[in-house]
């Protein structure tokens, strides 16, 4: 394993402190807007802390079992059992095509959007089966937030943006502070408090995305899921927002996919190693889980052959 | 410096093949020939048009009706003022109707029901049918049958408005198209249920391209002479209609009067008439041009 | 698990279902309207084909299919023995004008498109272009008018000597083309742009000009859109009403030669519909009978451009 060139940080420490951040001052700032934590989500689960190398999280906040989607007749994942944990960052890591953004779309319903799409198995979170009949998906997409992988700010201006998940889900309070506070968390305020109503398509890539981001969190989601939210972005835009991914981890959960192998070992607390599976008698491709674990132990010291091939470079 | 000088006498011979092909010269006789007698004779058409009806335009020809007794102040004011009701009542029901069924086909028909497919090829179909059909359908089920409207303002309105609603569903689908689906995903994502997703991002994001293709049916529905032919408009009346159940008529039908009376000052005045028509088509376009410069969305 | 926790998947299943039904019926109630509104489209339709079929049915009640398909005199508005319904002289007036709309349009059509889609600068075809779909929806009367008072005056008698009648189908048929030509260059440089830059570049790289590669490389790769671009412009010559109602007259005839007065379908219908026809007699009929032929030419003129397009068409990427 030593021969790895990906570089993972063996302690898996956030490359830079908040304190490095660009946006100076944010983070003093960030603590009045911050919305009081639900305590009664703070779920006492000790029990099933398991063994060192088993992954389960300490607080679970989803768990999926035996997951599958099917697109028509062609399947593309199965036996996705994967649980994430409260406050955590999780990586989901593979080849293209093997079906992380397809299991991340299951995490909000996303998926029910596509004709002919269908999900199997159990998604639950906080002990509720997302897809049980009386879930209603709009309201699993209000609490579970979604940033996609090219950034895309509506044709609006920036207020008219982040206040738009607040408007449609009807939240009560003040709208400038919504969107202040929202702005703060996604470490955006500084640099656009000045042209609020400027349309948010004059911004640079990487703005974009934070506002997306910020967007998101507007509607004070728990959970952010991130489908490679800086694929499109130069290397610059992109730390800023691994830095803020570090500092929402301090109150919300992230589930983030990734091409990027450095990417999910600065950011991730726990990595799902996905890959395609060619099923022989069929030629279709489906995406399996290989391992999970905690990231640094998927990045040096991996239990599954594939995985190495993988985080060092030899496949994929 | 060797490489470039082999490259320039490459060039030039390339050139010298090209223009002394005479194959190519005929061709580009035959293009800019054929490319010039169109145009002179669409030139023609617009000054033959404004040359017999410009000494006849003047403020009263807007001011005045149509007079048998008095050719030379004779006037289009009930065409004039028909026409624009028209457009109007004709915006009112296409409008309303034809972005209902581009959003129903864009955003909510699942393409494998049978059903939708057929509204889809139904419509194609409809954008093809000759407008006088159209003025058969309005004859026999708007004037008379079904509804028995008779002759009258809202028959003229609505007969044009179904001629254009095919055209108007067809360019209203193509601006909803034109929004990029990594905007629905966004706004669906945050919590925002299908109408608030198609009401607050689609329908903005798709104004532009509407407006100005909607603006552009009607101006092809004022325009329309056949369909109101048959149905019965009025002919050259000295009355402007006061309500959706008056007697009418409308520009192209006061022209076709004109153009078919013995009296050669009409046949002017009729002229005269397709200035006002093309001014106000033109105006029309021009307004539409603005919108699409100004309001178009780039994505 | 402790209480907390069931407490908690409690308050978090009762935000996730909340609302729903209230919503959800709303949500069906738009759905079902904009449903409803896609519906008067095939309402429109079935009310075009109902109209025309009842009438239809009723007037070959009375008249025999053979005396209206293979009838070479078309009197209808007259009576006794002067009264005939053959339909073939409409038949004749309105293709045979349209063939002379197109023996202007195509040419000029497809050359102004070839011109457009690989000859001339961005710049003019910026220009040009909206030029083409404005005179592509100009009002027919107008054009109408300029075959009656200018071609047939001027063009046909003073500078070429054709010693045309008055009401004529010559003039009528020219001024068919001149009116189908935009819409003809439009559609067909659509379909010669959308010819991918690829394909030119190949047959560039291999030495052709920019002559062949028009016509030997981008049109044939067009043809299916050209060939729609055609079958649209006849289509609209077919359907055209008042050109040939104010400049071809109002007499049918199946004559060769275009110097005298000719009616078309369209034309026919407009000319007799305008008149107080009482309703539920043969003369009314008539309209309806001669529509449905009318409406059948052009579906299935619209049918055949369908079905050339998807299958002809070349998917490029």
């Amino acid at each position: 394993m030593s021969a790895s060139t990906a570089g993972p940080n063996p302690d898996n420490q956030i490359p830079k402190a908040p304190a490095e951040v660009g946006v100076s001052g944010s983070v003093t700032d960030l603590t009045p807007y911050l919305p009081p934590v639900d305590s009664e989500y703070d779920l006492e689960m000790t029990d099933l802390k398991g063994p060192e190398e088993a992954p389960a999280p300490v607080e679970v906040i989803f768990d999926c079992s035996d997951v599958e989607v099917h697109y028509g007749e062609h399947r593309a994942i199965r036996d996705v059992s994967l649980s994430f944990g409260l406050r955590e960052v999780t990586a989901l890591i593979g080849p293209s095509g093997c079906g992380k953004s397809t299991f991340l779309r299951c995490l909000n319903r996303m998926n029910d959007l596509i004709p002919g799409a269908k999900v199997g198995g159990h998604v639950i979170y906080h002990g509720q089966d997302l897809y049980a009949d009386e879930i209603d998906p709009v309201q699993v997409r209000k609490r579970i937030g979604m940033v996609f992988q090219k950034p895309n700010p509506f044709p609006k201006s920036i207020y008219d943006n982040v206040a738009f998940g607040p408007r449609v889900v009807g939240m009560e309070g003040d709208m400038d502070e919504i969107v202040e506070r929202a702005l703060v968390r996604g470490a955006l305020w500084d640099e656009v408090k000045d042209r609020l109503t400027e349309n948010a398509f004059g911004m640079s890539g990487g703005q974009q995305q934070r506002l997306c981001i910020a967007r998101a969190l507007a509607t004070d989601p728990d959970v952010l899921l991130m489908d490679e939210p800086c694929s499109a972005l130069d290397p610059i835009s992109t730390g800023r927002i691994e830095d803020l991914m570090a500092e929402l981890k301090e109150r919300i959960s992230i589930v983030i996919v990734t091409h990027n192998m450095q990417q999910a070992a600065r950011v991730s607390d726990k990595t799902a190693f996905f890959t395609v599976e060619m099923a022989e008698d069929e030629k279709r491709r489906t995406g399996v889980v290989v391992e999970y674990d905690a990231t640094d132990t998927i990045f040096t010291n991996p239990s599954d052959k594939r995985t190495e091939d993988y985080v060092t470079g030899k496949f994929g | 410096m060797t490489g470039q000088r082999i490259a320039d006498s490459a060039l030039r011979g390339m050139r010298r093949g090209e223009r002394t092909n005479r194959r190519a010269l005929i061709f580009d006789i035959l293009m800019y020939g054929a490319i010039a007698l169109a145009l002179v004779s669409l030139l023609a058409l617009i000054i033959q048009t404004v040359v017999k009806g410009a000494p006849d335009l003047s403020l009263q020809f807007f001011l005045n009706f149509p007079s048998r007794i008095n050719p030379a102040n004779s006037g289009a004011q009930s065409a004039i003022v028909g026409t624009l009701y028209l457009m109007l009542l004709t915006a009112v029901f296409v409008i309303p109707v034809g972005i209902a069924t581009a959003l129903y086909l864009e955003e909510y028909a699942d393409k494998t029901r049978w059903w939708n497919r057929m509204i889809e090829v139904n419509i194609q179909n409809l954008a093809a049918v000759p407008s006088v059909v159209y003025g058969i359908l309005g004859l026999a089920f708007i004037v008379r049958g079904p509804l028995g409207l008779g002759p009258v303002l809202l028959a003229g309105g609505l007969t044009l408005g179904l001629l254009v609603l095919p055209v108007v569903i067809i360019v209203a689908r193509e601006s909803i198209r034109a929004v990029p689906p990594s905007i629905r995903e966004g706004a669906l994502a945050l919590g925002a249920t299908k109408w608030q997703m198609v009401s607050r991002q689609v329908l903005p994001g798709a104004r532009a391209g509407m407006v100005t293709g909607i603006i552009l049916s009607l101006s092809r529905a004022i325009g329309e002479t056949a369909p109101l032919l048959v149905i019965g408009a009025a002919s050259s009346p000295r009355f402007n209609p006061s309500g959706l159940g008056d007697a009418f008529t409308a520009l192209p039908i006061q022209i076709f009067s004109w153009t078919q009376d013995p009296n050669p000052v009409f046949v002017n005045q009729a002229a005269t008439a397709s200035i006002v028509l093309l001014g106000i088509l033109l105006a029309m376009n021009g307004v539409a041009i603005v919108m699409r410069n100004r309001y178009e969305q780039r994505w | 698990m402790n209480a907390v926790s069931t407490t908690s998947a409690e308050r978090v299943r009762a935000d996730l279902v909340r609302a729903r039904s209230a919503r959800s019926a709303r949500e069906s109630l738009i759905k079902g309207l904009l449903f409803l509104a896609a519906l008067l489209s095939v309402a429109t339709t079935t009310a075009i084909v109902v109209t025309l079929l009842q009438q239809t049915i009723s007037f070959f009640g009375e008249v025999s299919p053979l005396a209206y398909f293979a009838g070479t005199k078309w009197t209808p508005l007259l009576s006794g023995d002067q009264q005939s319904f053959g339909v073939l002289p409409l038949l004749w007036g309105t293709f045979y004008l349209t063939g002379i709309g197109l023996l202007v349009a195509v040419p000029c059509g497809l050359l102004a498109a070839i011109y457009l889609a690989e000859f001339a600068k961005p710049k003019v075809r910026k220009t040009v272009k909206p030029i083409l779909e404005l005179l592509a929806g100009m009002p027919t009367i107008i054009f109408g008018y300029f075959a009656l008072t200018f071609v047939t005056p001027v063009i046909l008698r003073d500078v070429f000597g054709i010693p045309v009648s008055e009401f004529n189908g010559l003039a009528a048929g020219l001024v068919l083309g001149l009116l189908v030509t935009p819409t003809i260059a439009s559609v067909a440089e659509d379909a010669m742009r959308s010819v991918p830059q690829s394909l030119r570049e190949g047959a560039y790289g291999l030495g052709a000009g920019r002559l062949q590669v028009a016509l030997r490389v981008v049109f044939p790769a067009a043809l299916s859109g050209i060939v729609a671009a055609l079958i649209l412009g006849a289509s609209r010559a077919i359907g055209e009403t008042v050109i040939i109602l104010i400049a071809g007259g109002q007499s049918p005839s199946m004559s060769l030669n275009p110097t005298g007065s000719f009616q078309s379908m369209a034309s026919f219908i407009a000319a007799t519909a305008r008149g107080d026809i009482p309703q539920g007699t043969l003369k009314y009929e008539t309209i309806f009978v001669v529509g449905f032929t009318l409406f059948c030419v052009t579906l299935l003129l619209n049918a055949v451009s369908t079905r050339v397009v998807s299958r002809y068409r070349q998917v490029y990427e």
